[in-house]
């Protein structure tokens, strides 16, 4: 060690270094800090008591707390629920009428509902649930599938062509891409089709189109080309349409087939949430 | 000299200072990591989990590509709003074939752990294409390339030999039928039973939406339709794995 050395301007003595001729000062560290200092050394010494900390052979010290944030995560999420259950009473043993008539059923299924639509259902039928291009408005009067309770709580539950064995599923053929009609005759029926609801098609010959819905498309849509729920079949009689309703997106259905997917929520959600899933819906544009 | 005064043998030996720092820096990290491969609460035990299938290898590679990272977490945090919102939290055994994981660290949009199953293959395709045309305040950049690039198949087998390298279980069969489990993923009409059998749970569709191309598209989007699908929870123990 070198010889201790005190520097004449402070008093101080020095490290005993020097570079280029200049020196340090050994200033003790400030009492505030090194108190600081001690502390933590404390703290940290009772945290390895309180809190996992050691890892061992083939565990670790649990800590006096016995804290694991995973179990706490798992706990908490078991208490949310049961505080839902406690809220929301019965909803997983009464049936959706009995819910919707009941005020404080009804009052929890809804803002349960109207949650659950956020996180799951937004993305495809957008915030609002007024839809878009291939994804059905669910604030109008218009069910594919039906618009009962029962109805959209099975639509929920299963999805339409989804990776449920039980899927809701039909298959509109490929009228002009497998070659069942040709050309003309897409326009005509396509021709018929808007004429049901009041618009036409450039140079369709209506007549025609009807014998050719009659032959290829009553069977799914109806005489009436009302449709059928049971089928999923649209309605193509109301101005509602879920692929665009102008002469060359008809066209476009008939001659390729749309085939929406919803996903099964069955596993994903509980049922319960489902449940208030199918009451905020039905709630929306509800109907038949 | 007292015992503090040993130190200057440190302070005056760079040599000396730097394997002291090495050993002690050995020895933190030695506690701190070492138990992680054999604690039971770190390893916990599922059942369903496999190496991914070729094609979902290769959106994954292109999900790194792209650095759909920096927006999207793959990790549920074990908390509760986490857990309401996205489902069971993640579990270690979920990541044990990322090299790298896909954890990530913020998120502007969505965490994606399970995402897979949540929204049909059209909404994947529409909202990689132009995200505004389903999500209107969505701040995602488009990809509409992904649509038009054909992927590169022919390299999935390099892929998978160098994973293996990383402890991945990949078989000499999985990685000779590398190329071709590929292509069966995307081709319902096809032969599909050797795939399906090497990797349980594979569904095979055609994802883009175009079964005359084999596209990028279809791979991220059957990388994406996987997330989260693996580990049946309706089975799964958490008291079991609880530590």
């Amino acid at each position: 060690m070198a010889h201790e050395e005190i520097d004449k301007v402070t008093g101080v003595s020095t490290t005993g270094h020097e570079w280029d001729g200049i020196k340090e000062l050994n200033n003790p560290l400030p009492r505030w800090w090194l108190w600081v200092f001690y502390a933590t050394i404390v703290f940290a010494v009772g945290y390895v008591f309180v809190y996992p900390a050691v890892p061992l052979v083939s565990s670790y010290t649990q800590g006096l707390l016995g804290h694991s944030q995973r179990a706490s995560a798992l706990a908490e999420a078991e208490a949310g629920r049961a505080a839902r259950n406690e809220v929301g009473q019965n909803l997983a043993s009464s049936s959706l009428e009995d819910i919707k008539n009941d005020p404080k059923m009804l009052e929890f299924a809804m803002a349960q509902g109207r949650a659950a639509f956020g996180d799951n259902c937004a993305p495809c039928h957008g915030s609002g649930a007024t839809g878009s291009k291939g994804y059905p408005n669910l604030q109008d009067d218009d069910w594919l599938w039906g618009g009962t309770l029962e109805d959209i709580e099975h639509t929920i539950t299963v999805g339409i062509r989804s990776t449920s064995p039980d899927t809701r599923m039909n298959d509109m053929p490929r009228f002009g891409a497998d070659g069942l009609l040709d050309a003309k005759q897409i326009r005509n029926v396509a021709g018929y089709v808007l004429s049901l609801s009041g618009n036409s098609v450039k140079g369709a010959d209506v007549e025609a189109g009807k014998q050719i819905f009659a032959e290829n498309c009553t069977s799914c849509h109806g005489e009436d080309a009302k449709g059928i729920q049971e089928l999923g079949a649209p309605n193509l009689t109301d101005k509602i349409w879920l692929y665009g309703g102008d002469e060359a997106s008809v066209i476009y259905t008939v001659t390729n087939a749309h085939r929406g997917v919803m996903p099964t929520w069955a596993g994903k959600l509980d049922p319960v949430t489902i449940k208030s899933l199918a009451i905020y819906v039905h709630d929306l544009g509800g109907g038949t | 000299m007292s015992l503090m005064q040993k130190h200057v043998v440190f302070e005056r030996n760079s040599i000396v200072l730097l394997i002291g720092i090495l050993i002690v820096v050995a020895i933190g990290g030695l506690v701190e990591i070492v138990p992680l491969f054999y604690l039971k609460s770190t390893i916990e035990t599922v059942t369903g989990m496999r190496p991914y299938s070729p094609l979902e290898l290769a959106g994954r590679n292109i999900f790194i590509r792209e650095g759909c990272y920096l927006c999207h977490s793959q990790m549920i945090r074990p908390m509760r709003d986490e857990i309401e919102r996205y489902g069971h939290f993640s579990l270690a055994a979920e990541s044990q074939y990322d090299h790298p994981f896909q954890w990530g660290s913020k998120r502007t949009g969505p965490d994606l752990a399970r995402v897979g199953g949540k929204y049909s293959d059209d909404w994947h395709v529409a909202h990689l294409v132009d995200p505004r045309s389903v999500v209107p305040a969505s701040v995602m950049p488009a990809y509409p390339f992904l649509k038009e690039t054909p992927l590169k198949a022919a390299l999935i087998a390099d892929d998978m030999k160098t994973l293996r390298l990383q402890g991945v279980p990949y078989t000499d069969e999985d990685i000779a039928n590398a190329e071709a489990d590929l292509k069966a993923q995307v081709n319902p009409d096809g032969m599909t039973e050797g795939l399906v059998a090497r990797y349980p749970k594979t569904v095979v569709r055609d994802f883009d939406g175009n079964p005359n191309k084999l596209t990028e598209m279809d791979a991220l989007v059957a990388y994406l339709q996987m997330l989260g699908t693996l580990v049946d929870f309706s089975t799964y123990d958490d008291k079991a794995n609880l530590r």
